[in-house]
């Protein structure tokens, strides 16, 4: 059965006012016009990756950071306040298919694996979220002209 | 991310989100989502199991071409372990541990471990 996170979030945190999580009814529809095997796919992350060196992408500093698909997995590093095990530590590609992006690329599944992998943490603010985060990620798919997304939630 | 999806979509960029966290995302209601009852953060499976994780990938990619009207989810038939479901009672319930506070990095990182499989 699925886990019932938010009322596990609402135990969690009883001492504190609670969480107002998104609730919608209806979402936005933009159809997939062509077979993905013809599309240039994206991949957005909230798991907070970036490269070692770079500075870690957080709440107060840039909204959303690039990989370089062609990046070595060893280099990857996380800044993520949620909690998490060290399993995406040893192996990304549970939370973040870079190699396997790739694979399917040069299998034909998909048209091309697009050439930057844009990653952020998770923040509680929703408006946060809606105002800077999610027009910094449409604005980099756009100049990739992504034709499709893969979001992985963390 | 459920929220960014809905913004990439309504820019005209279609999207499919892989969540292992039923109830939230099917709160925020992002247009196309994949479920994986898999501990958090999981969503393609198991470290080191290239396999399971293609395998879950594409059929994640097979759904983004399936699903015809917004906010439909479909949950994939993927059992994190048939003999044990202990990890359901573990993840972020009353015992959960918390990690990566600020920072992680691949090597030498020694943070309390979650009681997983």
């Amino acid at each position: 059965m699925p886990i019932a996170y938010i009322p596990r979030t609402r135990e969690r945190y009883a001492d504190y006012s609670p969480y107002r999580w998104a609730l919608n009814h209806s979402a936005p529809w933009a159809p997939l016009t062509k077979p993905l095997r013809d599309c240039k796919l994206a991949l957005v992350s909230s798991g907070g990756f970036y490269l070692e060196g770079q500075a870690p992408p957080t709440d107060a500093d840039t909204p959303c950071g690039r990989i370089p698909k062609d990046v070595d997995l060893a280099e990857l590093r996380i800044a993520h306040h949620g909690y998490r095990d060290n399993d995406a530590d040893h192996d990304p590609n549970i939370v973040l298919p870079i190699e396997h992006l790739h694979e399917l690329q040069a299998a034909g599944v998909i048209g091309e694996f697009a050439e930057w992998v844009l990653s952020f943490p998770t923040i509680y603010s929703q408006d946060k979220t809606c105002r800077v985060i999610a027009p910094h990620v449409v604005e980099e798919l756009k100049a990739m002209r992504t034709e499709a997304a893969l979001l992985v939630p963390v | 991310v459920g929220l960014v999806a809905r913004a990439v979509e309504a820019a005209g960029i279609p999207t499919l989100s892989l969540s292992s966290a039923w109830d939230i995302t099917y709160a925020v209601r992002p247009p196309r989502a994949v479920f994986v009852n898999f501990p958090l953060n999981h969503q393609l499976g198991k470290p080191n199991d290239p396999k399971l994780q293609r395998r879950i990938l594409l059929d994640a990619l097979r759904a983004f071409e399936l699903f015809w009207q917004p906010g439909m989810m479909l949950t994939l038939p993927y059992v994190w372990d048939a003999n044990d479901t202990s990890w359901e009672e573990q993840d972020y319930g009353p015992e959960a541990q918390l990690y990566g506070v600020g920072r992680a990095v691949q090597e030498g990182f020694v943070e309390q471990k979650l009681k997983r499989a």
